[in-house]
């Protein structure tokens, strides 16, 4: 049997990739929009920063930990029941999104928290001597000051996510991932899985190249 | 302006107290340049960082312009800290921002009209001679540049008291050198109060007014510097002095004098206009005695020029004690060693 890109069907695959884009698009967008304020609850309550708060940081320490050490696949299992409460459906495109975030937040908050803990101290405390109130040291310094920081991690993180798209088919989570499963696992058509693993591989390869290029421009070290 | 009313700062570390600061009393005067001295760990950072409440105190009070600022709740004390410069050792600006909204930020920070904050920048960048570097990031600036960048963010807010911890000890001499000529220019042109702390008595007799010793976390002697100088008497502050006297080299020369016989060695200190006129050579000729010169500075304390002189006397005992008597006659100080 000849590799031939003849039999591939490109109407699917085409709305396999779309799918996996939106997938990746929102879930990277909810993955920022939960991450960020948590990455900086994390590192404002660790020891000696400004909110410093034992208790809170431990708890969700401990959470953010738990999260990351399952494997994304039984997460996605295990939340099944969360999914269809959130979106009705824990199937398809919206069905992966849920776990998507509830995987990928954590890590990015992480990410996000390591960033800021790269800030000069001197820079928050000139800010503090100037008469900044928590809130501007949060946007005028911490944010701007670990911007480069911060591009890297959610590109790091968007990269992560393409991967867990592609596994979110295996639970009927749509995009190329599904296409992958059902045509060149299910059905032996090893060309549609080459193809597949193509696009996803041209997808990280611009994720990472535009993530680096932004780290470059806001770099000002 | 500033008064620090038995301020004590005790750090915990793993369990333990240690005290930093064990009761620190000292009144800074309105447009003056106090200088805080001390050795390493002695709780200078810490001391200038209780004026601001970037340190709270354990005890006692931090009263600047008739404020008690350790009564105040948090969003009063950053109403505060607005009229209240400080400059760092490591310049401390925001890397992502250019020069220009370095200096800016405090405006920012405190809301002001756009217009205004523009007109603010320009003015302070004019004032440290930074006009044509208002758009670089502080990486392409020289240590020096930067400095002077946190100097003018400093004075955008138009504070009363600027505040300067070791601002000078990464720079190199001549760095130094420029970088307090500014801060004692503004002090003039704008009455600022300034206090600054460092480990280098050089950076005293340049600019300060007053000092004050700290070791241990206590004030060990304060005073003018002028006579701190000329007259140290805690052991900390002499080695402080030698480190720009050099007397070392004095004292060795006067163990030297000594072990060869009885003999009278004198420490003669001139003060402003005495230091430019011949007292000491019309005195020895008018009582017939003869002097030899073992050690001399001239120098300058900020404005103050003045001169120090261990000499030797060869003239008998009684002409001796007459040369002694017409020096201090006319005015200069004399110290029989
Ligand atoms: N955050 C802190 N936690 C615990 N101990 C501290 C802290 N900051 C300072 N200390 C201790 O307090 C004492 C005074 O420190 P401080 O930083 O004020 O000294 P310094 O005179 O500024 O010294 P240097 O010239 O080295 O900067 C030192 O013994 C130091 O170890
Ligand atoms: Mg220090």
């Amino acid at each position: 049997m000849g590799f031939t890109l003849k039999n591939i069907d490109w109407a699917e695959i085409w709305k396999g990739t779309q799918d996996t884009l939106t997938m990746l698009g929102f879930s990277t967008l909810f993955t920022v929009v939960i991450g960020l304020p948590l990455g900086i609850l994390l590192f404002l309550t660790s020891r000696g920063q400004l909110l410093e708060n034992r208790a809170f940081y431990s708890i969700s320490s401990f959470v953010v930990n738990v999260l990351r050490s399952v494997p994304f696949i039984i997460l996605m299992i295990l939340l099944i029941p969360v999914t269809k409460m959130l979106v009705g459906t824990s199937l398809g495109v919206k069905g992966s999104i849920p776990p998507l975030v509830i995987g990928a937040a954590p890590f990015f908050a992480r990410l996000v928290e390591t960033s800021l803990r790269e800030v000069d101290r001197g820079v928050i405390e000139a800010a503090q001597s100037m008469g900044a109130s928590n809130w501007q040291i949060i946007r005028s310094v911490l944010l701007p000051e670990s911007r480069s920081g911060l591009i890297a991690g959610i590109t790091i993180t968007t990269v992560s996510l393409v991967s867990y798209t592609a596994m979110s088919g295996v639970i009927g989570g749509g995009g190329l991932g599904d296409l992958a499963i059902r045509y060149g696992y299910q059905r032996f058509q090893t060309d549609v899985m080459v193809v597949t693993v193509c696009i996803l591989l041209v997808l990280v390869q611009i994720l990472q190249m535009v993530g680096d290029r932004l780290v470059i421009k806001f770099s000002r070290k | 302006m500033i008064r620090l009313q038995n301020l004590k700062k005790d750090y915990i570390v793993k369990g333990h107290k240690t005290p930093a600061l064990r009761g620190i009393d000292l009144s800074i005067e309105k447009g003056e340049i106090f200088g805080i001295i001390g050795h390493s760990g002695a709780g200078k950072s810490t001391l200038i960082r209780c004026i601001n409440l970037l340190e709270r105190p354990t005890a006692g009070s931090v009263i600047v312009d008739g404020v008690d600022l350790t009564k105040l709740d948090e969003g009063k004390l950053q109403e505060q800290r607005r009229h209240i410069g400080m400059i760092f050792q490591h310049f401390n600006l925001l890397s992502s921002a250019t020069v220009g909204e370095n200096v800016a930020f405090p405006l920012k920070l405190a809301k002001r009209p756009k217009a205004e904050i523009d007109k603010k920048v320009k003015e302070m960048l004019a004032l440290v001679g930074l006009e044509q570097h208002r758009d670089k990031y502080p990486a392409q600036l020289s240590g020096g540049q930067k400095q002077r960048v946190g100097i003018a963010r400093a004075l955008a807010s138009d504070p009363k008291v600027l505040l300067c911890d070791e601002a000078t000890s990464a720079l190199d001499p001549q760095t130094t050198n420029s970088i307090l000529a500014l801060l004692l220019d503004i002090n003039r042109k704008l009455g600022l109060t300034i206090v600054l702390i460092t480990h280098e008595m050089h950076v005293i007799r340049s600019i300060c007014d007053r000092v004050g010793v700290i070791d241990g976390g206590h004030i060990v002697e304060m005073g003018n510097v002028l006579d701190v100088f000329l007259k140290p008497q805690h052991p900390t502050t002499q080695e402080f002095v030698e480190q720009v006297a050099d007397s070392s080299e004095l004292r060795a020369a006067v163990a030297h004098e000594k072990a060869s016989g009885e003999r009278t060695i004198l420490r003669v200190t001139f003060l402003g206009e005495q230091t430019y006129q011949p007292i000491l050579f019309q005195t020895m000729q008018e009582t017939g005695t003869v002097f030899s010169i073992l050690q001399g500075t001239i120098s300058r304390m900020k404005d103050t020029p003045y001169g120090q002189l261990v000499i030797e006397l060869g003239g008998d005992a009684q002409q001796n004690r007459k040369a002694v008597d017409t020096l201090r006659q006319r005015g200069l100080e004399v110290e029989v060693i």
